[in-house]
């Protein structure tokens, strides 16, 4: 374990200011992730050259990869900051550590992106079971196990923003909802109750922005801190988009 | 009137239940949280949430048992009528939550499974996977999406909660906040408030809580006139993994399916864990607690722990508080029910916990206490009243607290799964008990001056003005440490007064350097610098709280234990003397409860905090011992039946002269 490393941050003062790099030193720790850096960083914000900076800002409040707040660049991958420890890093790349915000979200400051547009694709969706109300009618429909163990998967998703980075179809200009909402309406249709507005879902998928922009590059799944099967998800989304557009059609 | 508005503060379980019902009746809510709600603290959550349920009732399982094991495991600290409402509303809240889509974990036939988790002998806890917290907090999120959809939830996600707004006759009206990324102030009126902002876990420095769970909200509330009750009771859970930033929590459920706690008889052997023999380890909370075993209520586990590594010298690595947690019996199925924390375990120690045992610690874990809440009592069901506006009300009219933020619900000790539980059904229950407080309304927010929003505003602008100025020598990150330092030293697991003395004029001295910090980003944008060193006050001040609490407390009580007042066991082998001393431990114990069986309650002064005491509604299960594991339970058990029976319980030995 080295004593000290080194880490290169990309920042920037405010959505619309220039981004600089910056570099810090800091004392190795026992099991040190690169939140704790960050926190050394903002208990003393001296750069590497002996400048007084400020502190680093950086979304994050779990810090045990549950939340998805803390997802930025390590070393130029997109994963969570909490569970990127930095012994692991520094054996693979000894010189430094280097972060940067994600890429696919507008910049607030440094680290910290605005992600609303996930959020706002869940409402698209319908991320939600349609219940009556919520006075007691007794329990919800029975569930397989076969069934319990094929959606608790999807429910994981934190909305962390790993997949969109990755994916290329997904970018700021772009009206793609992404993968992770397209993977919670699959989870919301496949549900007995959810799927009473499962054409609401795929009005949205076979429309602007939906499974027809997914141009199956793969990459989302591979980079999923939750191992979702995204992949998985958006053929099951394609097929019923595809008997879906047909159903309109007959219908018109 | 105008259309009425309520505020929510939190988007955890608690603020998002109450937001759902609220919005369900037609109410508007402005919900104000510090991160999207959907990444709140009640993510964290993993084992499961409590309620009777068709298995265990089968076997004799009812609500008064929930309700009796919680106020057994909580050491009668609690009122008991909100207990009991809370546990009769047990099996409605998770069906609805079933109803919810979350994905609990299934039987053969497609019923919910359950686990058992702490201080029960019943599998009480439902659950999803390893993530039952995520998994409800979702659930709740997505209907609360849907409400907004239909446009009576607005949500104001990193906005941070500054204070509340009273009018001149000390009602709220309203609070005011800051946008954490422009750095606005502004107020936002409302017909009356519910703050669900959760724990405070780092006034301990690191614990197994999130970022967000500063004390923060709970302070500005005290600050402003709501009184904060139990401070002192915090619970230690046994089981967690050390980091450099968190202390992170290995989920009762790991014993709950049967993971085994164990140290080497051999003072810190070095031998790998799975080469010593079994003669050669040493399974305390089994050997010691034949009935409850691993699965012992937390404190107690928690005080073993401590016992077998500071007076045993048995901890695993010398100078901590260090013992195995062992899952490598278990089988493959069984694993996978708990991959979500054997994953955590996993990512942050790189060992792979299904084939070592792992090496676990105590740590600080979550806040019994919290603000004071009014409830009313339902004389026939021993519950409460229905949409009573008194209900979760506290000192502040119109101002309600609700989650982990308020004290009700766990007395001197939580039970495993019961917090989900409190979350959610304070959640639930409070809205109807706002909307008929808003009923009696004479004039609502809308009818306020604007000077009133004005000058609050005025007030925490200048006050964030200052502290951005403030020059001064001193570090908050730095100040920080040294609180959380003697914080977890002397008011965790085993209290000592001199040691607490010692904290109490540590905090006074923090106190005091606050005054002079310096922040070393004065922006006026994204600053989060600045918002870690407003909460930091706050803190220093919830600790005096936690303190002096602790430090007034001259009794064992749940969490709050002191060696120095422990009733020593009956020991004799002949049964009159050992009865005889079962009467004196039952004298003393009786002399203790009239004067500690008390609620804690702090009310706010500028010179320090003041304490005084409340009595506890213990009117429906009469207070009996705790004696899971006691040396001489059942002669004490009989003695005190005899004395409940008799009515002497409640006369503390000296009345009986
Ligand atoms: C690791 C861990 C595991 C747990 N496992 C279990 C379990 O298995 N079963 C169980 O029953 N309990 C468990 N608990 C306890 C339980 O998770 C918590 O008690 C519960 O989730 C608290 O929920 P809450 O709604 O009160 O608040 P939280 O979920 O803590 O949410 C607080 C909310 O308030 C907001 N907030 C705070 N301060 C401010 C402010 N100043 N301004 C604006 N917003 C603010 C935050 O943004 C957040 O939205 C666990 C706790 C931990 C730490
Ligand atoms: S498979 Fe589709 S969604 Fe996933 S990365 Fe590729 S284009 Fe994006
Ligand atoms: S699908 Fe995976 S990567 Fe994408 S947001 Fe969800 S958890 Fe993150
Ligand atoms: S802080 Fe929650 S995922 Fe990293």
């Amino acid at each position: 374990m080295s004593k000290k490393f080194k880490v290169a941050i990309k920042r920037q003062d405010d959505p619309n200011g220039a981004s600089r790099w910056e570099r810090f030193e800091i004392e190795n720790e026992k099991g040190m992730n690169i939140t704790t850096a960050l926190q050394r960083i903002a208990a003393s914000p001296v750069t590497i050259d002996g400048k007084q900076s400020t502190p680093v800002a950086y979304d994050a409040c779990c810090l045990e990869e549950v939340c998805g707040a803390c997802s930025m660049l390590v070393n130029g991958s997109v994963r969570q900051a909490c569970t990127a420890l930095a012994n692991t890093l520094l054996e693979n790349k000894p010189d430094e550590i280097t972060l940067e915000p994600m890429s696919k979200f507008p910049v607030v400051r440094d680290l910290v992106v605005d992600r609303s547009k996930m959020f706002n694709s869940l409402s698209r969706v319908h991320a939600w079971v349609p219940v009556d109300g919520y006075s007691d009618r007794g329990a919800g429909p029975r569930i397989s196990q076969h069934q319990q163990e094929d959606s608790y998967p999807l429910t994981t998703c934190m909305t962390c923003g790993c997949c969109v980075e990755s994916c290329p179809q997904f970018h700021p200009e772009s009206d793609f909802i992404g993968p992770a909402a397209i993977s919670q309406a699959v989870l919301f249709n496949e549900h007995p109750i959810g799927s009473f507005e499962a054409d609401k879902r795929l009005e949205i998928l076979t429309g602007n922005g939906g499974i027809a922009d997914c141009g199956n590059a793969q990459n989302c799944v591979k980079v999923c801190p939750k191992n979702i099967p995204l992949t998985r998800s958006i053929a099951k989304a394609g097929r019923s988009a595809t008997v879906f557009a047909i159903k309109q059609f007959f219908e018109k | 009137m105008a259309k009425q508005n309520v505020v929510v503060v939190g988007g955890g379980l608690a603020g998002l239940a109450a937001t759902m019902r609220l919005a369900e009746a037609g109410v508007h809510v402005d919900l104000i949280s510090m991160v999207p709600v959907k990444r709140s603290h009640s993510v964290c959550a993993q084992g499961g949430i409590n309620s009777v349920n068709a298995a265990t009732r089968e076997l004799g399982d009812s609500e008064h048992l929930h309700f009796d094991d919680t106020v057994y495991g909580g050491d009668f600290l609690q009122n008991q009528p909100p207990v009991k409402e809370m546990c009769d509303w047990g099996p409605r809240i998770i069906d609805l939550m079933d109803r919810l889509g979350v994905a609990f974990n299934r039987t053969s036939e497609g019923n919910r499974d359950q686990r058992r988790f702490g201080g029960t002998l019943f599998k009480r806890t439902a659950f999803a996977g390893a993530t039952t917290g995520q998994q409800l907090l979702y659930a709740l999120d997505e209907q609360c999406r849907r409400w907004e959809g239909d446009g009576l939830v607005d949500k104001f996600e990193y906005w941070e909660f500054l204070g509340p707004i009273l009018d001149e006759s000390g009602v709220c009206k309203g609070i005011v906040a800051q946008d954490m990324f422009q750095m606005t102030i502004r107020a936002f009126p409302a017909d009356a408030v519910v703050m669900a902002h959760g724990g405070c876990g780092l006034v301990f420095g690191r614990s197994t809580m999130s970022m967000i769970c500063t004390g923060g909200a709970a302070g500005r509330c005290f600050k402003a006139g709501a009184r904060y009750a139990n401070g002192e009771f915090i619970q230690v859970h046994p089981t967690a993994i050390p980091g450099t930033d968190k202390l992170r929590l290995m989920s009762e459920s790991a014993r709950g399916e049967g993971g085994r706690v164990w140290v080497p008889r051999k003072p810190q052997d070095t031998r790998d864990p799975l080469s010593i023999p079994a003669s050669e380890r040493y399974y305390f909370l089994e050997e010691r607690y034949p009935e409850y075993g691993n699965l012992v209520p937390r404190d107690i586990a928690t005080r073993e722990i401590f016992d077998i590594c500071v007076n045993h010298k048995l901890s695993v690595e010398e100078g901590q508080l260090c013992v195995y947690l062992d899952l490598t019996e278990l089988n493959a199925a069984t694993h996978k029910k708990l991959d979500g924390i054997l994953e955590i375990y996993e990512k942050f120690q790189a060992v792979d916990p299904r084939v070592t045992p792992m090496k676990i610690f105590p740590a600080v874990h979550y806040t019994m206490g919290g603000l004071w809440v009014d409830y009313e009592k339902d004389a026939k069901t021993e519950g409460l009243v229905y949409g009573s506006p008194r209900n979760q009300q506290s000192d502040i009219p119109g101002m309600y607290i609700i989650g982990e933020a308020d004290y009700q619900y766990h007395g001197g000790n939580r039970l495993g799964a019961n917090s989900l539980l409190s979350c959610i059904f304070t959640g639930m229950f409070v809205a109807p008990c706002v909307e008929n407080y808003m009923k009696s309304l004479q004039a609502g927010a809308a009818d306020q001056p604007a000077s009133l929003y004005d000058a609050e505003v005025g007030k925490h602008q200048q006050q964030f003005d200052d502290l951005i100025r403030n020059a001064g020598d001193e570090n908050p990150y730095t100040i920080h440490a040294e609180l959380g330092d003697t914080m977890t030293r002397n008011v965790t697991v085993v209290r000592y007064n001199k040691n607490i003395d010692e904290s109490l004029a540590k905090i006074d001295e923090l106190a005091d350097r606050y005054k002079r910090i310096s922040l070393s980003d004065k922006g006026n944008w994204t600053n989060q610098n600045l918002s870690f060193s407003r909460a930091l006050g706050d803190m220093l001040e919830l600790a005096k709280v936690i303190a002096m609490g602790a430090r007034n407390r001259d009794e064992c009580r749940g969490a709050h234990y002191k060696p120095d007042f422990d009733i020593p066991a009956p020991s004799a082998d002949d049964a009159s003397t050992l009865r005889k001393q079962a009467e004196a431990w039952c004298d003393r114990f009786a002399e203790k409860n009239s004067k500690f069986l008390k609620t804690t309650v702090a009310v706010y002064k500028p010179e320090g905090p003041e304490l005084s005491y409340e009595d506890v509604e213990t009117s429906t299960i009469p207070t009996r011992p705790r004696t899971y594991g006691l040396k001489g339970a059942e002669i004490i058990e009989e003695v005190w039946r005899a004395r409940i029976a008799s009515g002497t319980d409640k006369k503390p030995a000296a009345a009986k002269v």
